[in-house]
């Protein structure tokens, strides 16, 4: 019997030159993008690929970002980092886990090894996921999600980029260069419930951030509604700014509350609405404590 | 003139010989990536095959056309039940199960039609446009329902004293639910068939068993057993999900039918589908006991879910009802078990095999009546414990050591850890999650005891082949053995090797590639292997020995065949359950320490320690990773492992969602290995893959109850049992 190991060509979907586009720069990706309808752009390919391999997604073609140069850095634009949609969680977790502790500590939960060695950030707005792990700390931070096509770039809120599950603003024509974090002004917290230690879809999330300065509070929650969710009325709460000592327990229960009052949870093979909206309370709880002991060190 | 070679008197501890761990012969390409698993074959010409399967769990099929699958460029053939050459059904007890669904499908997967064609693209392109014309019908999946129906795969009572006789002090009665487990291989079903010049056909296949394999699968090809060649390829674990037949008729059918050879691989979803699963339990459990803590009677009464066709479900029940109570001796018992029919998926081998579900049960009950009466976990246990010279609730006399009381004394000299002062999100509930950094977290503290028996049971034939040669090489002897057991990757093809270098005191062993040239070696289950193809091994060895003695080796190779049978058994008694129906006893007692965050509901397992005893240890290595893994499947159990069904359709055929635990979930574990010899054993042994599975559970559930105060009835316990929310 002839047996030899593996080919890894097997399984691969696009025999021809048509089906298959490696652009260098953001120009030729949208050119291309415009030219070929149906084409999937592919970065890590850790949801694309899934697709292909469960014949979810049957592309047209593929339009391989990874010679990009554009995409591939992130950039310290003052009091944002511009972060190109191609970087892996890897990088952002070695690179940028100072200035942006919250979305460092949500790409540290993502997957495997891997996983983040692959995964991008561009990649998981893309597919717009409720349980996408960098959603929370995007929308806490107020973040903006920069989109390129040949009609040239626009700027959009992360809290205005998603529209469903799995639907975002963003045209089919259209590509995510880059995403604009705003640098941390205060503590941030992200806090990710799995039934596993790692490696593991969240039940739900909480990302918070505080900006000591504007005396403003983030709140973003993922897996719990149709899209990932800004608790708005959780980030208008009234906090002793003037450094008047602990939170109160009745400000860290008011807390708690309306973060779960603002998620949409449903039931499903994950969790259960009702322990989604229990949870998120707790960890909205647990966020704001360890943010305001760690704003309580810094002060004293 | 060369120095003759004479055989060892008596066998010598060996340098690689039994007692000691070598270096696995398949270790170096697994870790390098270079070992050909039955996913990575490939031959010259090949297609590749897929299957249409059902997506509802009942229907009735109305028409099947092929007609626009077979119109797509590439496809090389679609056979339906029509196209199935000879015996239309097979099955491992019971022949119920069809090649390709007929007139019905009776659970979510059911193959209905298959494909070969170029490539695997093209395959699952055909395999979308087979059109099946289905009368969807409501599925009947509440097995309780299916017993009061009386459809059931078998019912097997218990029954000795009369508990309505006793005056007991006090009882406890609970209801208690083990969710589906699934064995989760990390290699999906996979194989190549290629067809034979002489019209027979060849397979390569990962399995458990390759002469059960051959039993279904050429009878149902029309071909002699002779033409159908079957070996065992690079498997990616099995824990039962290989005892039933997968791919295998299927693709050579294809080959048969192309002429060409065909490898079929399935996906991670079709592999959910594809293979039987643990049987979910229901058990309502009373347990009345004296002052003392003394076991007075049980009562028990098991449904267990069987699905669609019959698979083990036979032999899963008679372990379930045999075991019901556990080590403890009880006088009055009545015990009843039914496998139910359903249109679920079907359930059959899982390490484990019936008794993990009643441990859960039975372990929950030992607890609660030690809660009842203010006594510790352990000193309830102690206090009805068997030993060798009890008798199981079956009548059978425990005639090798079983040293529970033993084997629970020890943990005293293993005390809980501490609550370390730093602990990393590794080492907390939640992990990674960073969702506690000791917040609302709880300990607690837990014991189970398992008893699972070794090898087939029940008058079962059971029995093993093995064939030994002994020739010189380059002036030097070399051992050749040659079995057709599956290694599963629990090490038995090490074994092998080590018990010839024991017995014939040789350092050369070549282990031919396990085929059906060769006798059936049974199957790679019920913890059996080290005992029964060990045993042919070893018998064969001591063969050659004997006539090695009486003349020279350079004079020409000595071979020899060996056929060894354990002891025989008996079947249960259809009304009392009474009968010597089990070939050996095995215990395993573990202690689990649980942080659990009460306030999100998760559980970390800080602490897993086992102690069980194994008669003699063969690989101190290879018995570790045995006891390590059967751990970790009954943690998984415990905490996160369940196919979640609706109405008959599985949610949660992915590793996305249906969880096993990681590196990170499971604690180092400490392991205290007990040697009572079994004398009836080869060099004493005790079959030691399954114990652990069983007794690891009940050990992690008692000490989240021990945390939380909850009565947790139910496995795996999720968060939202924890904090109460729906």
């Amino acid at each position: 019997m002839n047996t030899q190991l593996k080919d890894p060509n097997d399984v691969s979907v696009g025999r021809t030159k048509e089906m298959f586009h490696r652009p260098t720069d953001i120009e030729e990706a949208v050119s291309c993008l415009a030219a070929h309808p149906g084409a999937v752009p592919i970065a890590g390919g850790t949801d694309v690929m899934v697709g292909v391999n469960y014949r979810r997604l049957r592309p047209a073609a593929m339009i391989d970002l990874t010679g990009v140069v554009e995409l591939r850095e992130w950039s310290d634009e003052g009091d944002a980092i511009r972060i190109g949609a191609g970087v892996p969680y890897a990088r952002i977790i070695d690179d940028l886990g100072g200035v942006l502790p919250g979305l460092a500590a949500a790409s540290r939960t993502v997957g495997s090894p891997q996983i983040r060695n692959r995964g991008t950030l561009g990649g998981n707005l893309a597919t717009a996921s409720p349980a996408g792990d960098a959603h929370p700390p995007l929308l806490a931070a107020g973040a903006k999600v920069e989109i390129a096509s040949t009609a040239g770039r626009r700027t959009v809120p992360a809290a205005d980029f998603y529209t469903g599950p799995k639907r975002s603003v963003l045209a089919e024509s259209e590509l995510i260069a880059a995403v604009i974090v705003p640098k941390a002004a205060g503590p941030q917290q992200f806090l990710k419930v799995g039934n596993r230690g790692a490696m593991v879809i969240s039940v739900c999330s909480f990302a918070l951030s505080l900006d000591v300065e504007g005396r403003a509070v983030g709140a973003g929650i993922g897996s719990a509604g149709p899209t990932p969710l800004r608790a708005t009325e959780a980030e208008s709460i009234e906090l002793p700014w003037d450094k008047s000592g602990p939170l109160g327990d009745e400000t860290v229960e008011r807390f708690g509350a309306l973060v779960a009052e603002a998620a949409r949870p449903i039931d499903d093979v994950r969790g259960t609405a009702a322990y989604r909206r229990h949870a998120l309370a707790v960890c909205a709880r647990r966020a704001l404590l360890r943010a305001w002991k760690e704003l309580l060190c810094d002060w004293n | 003139m060369p120095e003759p070679h004479k055989p060892p008197t008596p066998p010598q501890r060996a340098a690689g010989g039994v007692g000691t761990s070598p270096v696995r012969p398949d270790a170096t390409a697994k870790v390098n990536g270079a070992f050909e698993y039955a996913s990575d074959l490939r031959a010259d010409r090949m297609l590749w095959g897929h299957t249409v399967r059902s997506p509802h769990p009942r229907a009735r099929i109305l028409g099947v056309d092929t007609a626009a699958a077979e119109a797509i460029p590439g496809v090389a053939a679609v056979l339906t039940h029509a196209d199935v050459p000879a015996a239309k059904h097979y099955g491992l007890i019971e022949s119920d199960q069809p090649v390709l669904a007929a007139d019905g499908t009776h659970y979510q997967g059911e193959p209905v039609a298959l494909v070969a064609a170029e490539d695997l693209e093209t395959a699952r392109l055909a395999a979308e446009s087979v059109k099946v014309d289905y009368e969807v019908l409501e599925p009947r999946c509440d097995p309780r329902r299916a017993v009061e129906l009386g459809e059931v795969f078998r019912h097997q009572p218990v029954r000795i004293g009369d508990p309505d006789l006793t005056e007991p002090a006090v009882v406890v009665t609970r209801e208690y639910v083990v969710g589906m487990q699934d064995q989760a291989p990390l290699g999906p079903e996979s194989g190549l068939a290629v067809p034979s010049p002489d019209g027979g056909v060849e397979l390569r296949v990962a399995t458990q068993w390759l002469h059960s394999d051959l039993d279904q699968i050429a009878p149902c090809l029309g071909l002699e057993p002779d033409m159908v060649r079957i070996t065992m390829a690079g498997i990616g674990g099995a824990f039962g999900a290989r005892e039933d037949l997968s791919v295998q008729i299927h693709m050579a059918m294809l080959a048969l039918k192309t002429g060409r050879p065909v490898k079929m691989m399935y996906d991670r979803a079709e592999s959910f589908l594809g293979h039987v699963h643990r049987h979910p339990a229901r058990m309502r459990y009373e347990h009345g006991a004296d002052a003392e803590g003394r076991l007075l009677y049980v009562k028990a009464e098991i449904v267990l879910d069987g699905g669609a066709y019959a698979s083990t479900t036979d032999a899963v029940v008679a372990n379930a009802a045999s075991l019901a109570v556990g080590p403890y001796e009880v006088e009055h018992v009545a015990v009843d078990v039914w496998g139910a029919i359903t249109d679920n998926p079907p359930c059959g081998a899982m390490r484990g095999f019936g008794g993990v579900q009643t441990c859960f049960a039975y372990e929950s009950q030992m607890d609660a009546l030690a809660d009842e009466l203010g006594i510790s976990p352990v000193e309830i246990r102690r206090r009805n414990a068997v030993s060798q010279g009890s008798k199981l609730i079956t009548g059978q006399l425990i005639d090798a050591p079983a040293p529970l009381a033993d084997m629970l004394g020890r943990f005293t000299a293993m005390p809980v850890p501490a609550i370390a002062a730093e602990r990393d999100a590794a080492d907390l509930p939640g992990g990674f999650g960073n969702t506690t950094r000791g917040e609302g977290v709880v300990r607690g503290v837990g014991y189970g005891v398992g008893l699972k028996n070794i090898c087939y049971s029940e008058g079962f034939d059971d029995y093993s082949t093995a064939r030994v040669r002994l020739e010189l090489v380059d002036g030097e002897p070399v051992a050749f053995v040659h079995t057709a057991a599956a290694e599963v990757g629990q090490g038995h093809q090490t074994l092998q090797a080590q018990i010839a270098r024991t017995e014939l005191g040789v350092e050369r062993v070549e282990l031919l590639p396990a085929d059906t040239s060769v006798g059936s070696a049974g199957s790679s289950s019920a913890s059996r292997q080290s005992y029964m193809t060990g045993g042919a091994v070893k018998a064969a060895c001591e063969a050659v020995r004997e006539l090695w003695t009486e003349r020279d080796l350079a004079d020409g190779p000595i071979e020899a065949v060996r056929e060894f049978r354990h002891r025989e058994t008996k079947p249960m008694d259809p009304v009392t359950g009474q009968g010597d129906s089990h070939v050996q006893m095995a215990l395993c007692v573990h202690r689990a320490t649980v942080d659990v965050d009460v306030e999100l509901g998760l559980v970390k397992v800080v602490e897993l320690t086992a102690v069980q005893d194994v008669g003699t240890i063969l690989n101190p290595v290879a018995l570790e990773g045995q006891i390590h893994g059967g751990s970790a499947q009954g943690l998984g159990l415990a905490v996160m492992e369940e196919l979640v069904m609706d109405e008959g359709r599985v949610r949660n055929a992915s590793f996305t969602d249906y969880l096993i635990p990681t590196i990170l979930d499971m604690p180092p574990m400490r392991l205290d290995i007990l040697e009572n010899a079994d004398p009836a054993a080869p060099y004493g042994l005790r079959g030691a893959g399954e114990p652990p599975t069983l007794s690891a559970t009940p050990a992690i559930v008692a000490a989240i109850r021990d945390a939380t105060g909850l009565p947790l009835t139910r496995v795996p316990v999720r968060p939202e049992h924890l904090v109460g929310t729906p």
